[in-house]
């Protein structure tokens, strides 16, 4: 976004503030204000397409969950980031932007089903990746990397052969590259090797 | 077929081949495998790959792929198995008739691979039997015609009347009730 775009967009919207970016024009806005914002951007600022909608979880801090929303203007080529946080940190929410742009009605459902944020008026607001009975919202930091046993989706499988969704056994890992140097010696390796599914994490 | 089947001499015994029912019986089923190529992930395109010119999988008698688990005795899973699939990968192994084999293709399908995850299965071998493991992130198609080699093999050792045995009650799923089924005629 022009430097000029940016000065008249901060200019009409005084709700709007300055964020830190390492890259793309962005700026903070609350909540109940981001139809407004959102449809200016569309019909008078030339932002026509909706790159990504994804979401960041703070863990301790409040507000937890931030929204946050990629904006392309496909005239101008120019990106701009909005950021929504949320007001409520138990069962956060943001208004639906599947009005303004269709792109946002699976990126909405991704975001609800990995962070579990509800987006007010979205026309199908179902599981997109998960299924629909999983309990979890998988990214949120809280949800451990290895994932939480549950009933395997189909129960008549699960019946027949005793299978559950399980925490995936890590085996010392997660796997992470050391660091620096040539890659041939940095590939992503478990950190604790001496114990496996089989053999029993050593204890101390 | 085994050594011993090989003892035939044209001017002692005629136009008869004396051999047991085991040797033809798997000579011919592991000469026609008709896979049912379960691909869900990159193992899939190196799956392809075996299936195409360069690698002509049909030089072994395995080239008949079908995508109808009705047609299909051989199950090779290429991929990654999330929990979300698992279902369905398991409904397509039992819609396929006996005797039928799986070959898990692909680190992921064997053990889950590099997803260590809360969405992948840990190994495919946990919902449906698996006869053959091939390594490799993805497998080359000669891992796998290797594979598909040692399934023959294993075709070949086998008891053929193995598979015909009726399974017990517990193993065996409901059957599913098809359209128009259970209607007077």
């Amino acid at each position: 976004m022009t430097a000029s775009d940016l000065a008249l967009l901060n200019e009409r919207f005084e709700y709007l503030t300055a964020r830190d970016s390492a890259d793309h024009s962005a700026v903070n806005c609350p909540a109940d204000k981001l139809i407004e914002l959102c449809t200016a951007l569309r019909d008078e600022f030339g932002y026509d397409m909706l790159i990504d909608v994804t979401a960041v979880d703070w863990d301790a801090q409040s507000p937890r969950f931030t929204g946050i929303y990629h904006f392309l203007s496909t005239a101008k080529h120019e990106y701009l980031r909005v950021a929504v946080d949320c007001p409520d940190d138990i069962h956060p929410a943001l208004p639906s932007l599947c009005a303004l742009y269709a792109a946002a009605n699976w990126h909405e459902r991704e975001t609800y089903d990995l962070m579990g944020i509800r987006y007010e008026g979205h026309p199908n607001l179902r599981r997109i990746l998960m299924w629909d009975e999983y309990p979890y919202h998988p990214l949120r930091k809280d949800f451990p990397l290895a994932g939480i046993e549950v009933p395997l989706p189909a129960a008549d499988v699960a019946e027949q052969t005793g299978a559950a969704v399980i925490a995936a056994p890590m085996m010392g890992g997660p796997f992470v590259s050391s660091g620096d140097g040539p890659m041939s010696q940095t590939e992503p390796r478990a950190r604790d090797e001496s114990w496996t599914e089989k053999k029993e994490k050593p204890t101390d | 077929m085994d050594q011993k089947t090989l003892a035939y001499d044209s001017k002692v015994e005629g136009e008869v081949i004396v051999t047991q029912a085991d040797a033809v019986i798997n000579w011919i089923r592991k000469h026609s495998v008709w896979p049912m190529p379960m691909g869900l992930a990159c193992c899939a395109i190196e799956l392809m790959a075996a299936g195409g010119s360069r690698f002509d999988i049909s030089r072994f008698g395995m080239e008949v792929m079908r995508f109808s688990p009705r047609q299909a005795d051989c199950m090779i899973v290429a991929g990654t198995v999330t929990y979300k699939m698992a279902e369905v990968v398991r409904r397509i192994y039992e819609q396929m008739g006996d005797p039928k084999w799986v070959v898990a293709m692909g680190a992921c399908a064997s053990t889950g691979g590099m997803y260590r995850s809360y969405a992948t299965m840990q190994g495919v071998d946990r919902i449906i039997p698996v006869d053959v493991y091939v390594s490799g992130c993805p497998p080359r198609p000669e891992a796998l015609l290797d594979a598909m080699i040692k399934l023959q093999d294993k075709i070949g050792r086998e008891s053929a009347v193995r598979n015909l045995t009726a399974p017990t009650a517990s193993k065996r799923a409901a059957v599913p009730v098809l359209a128009g089924s259970g209607k007077e005629r």
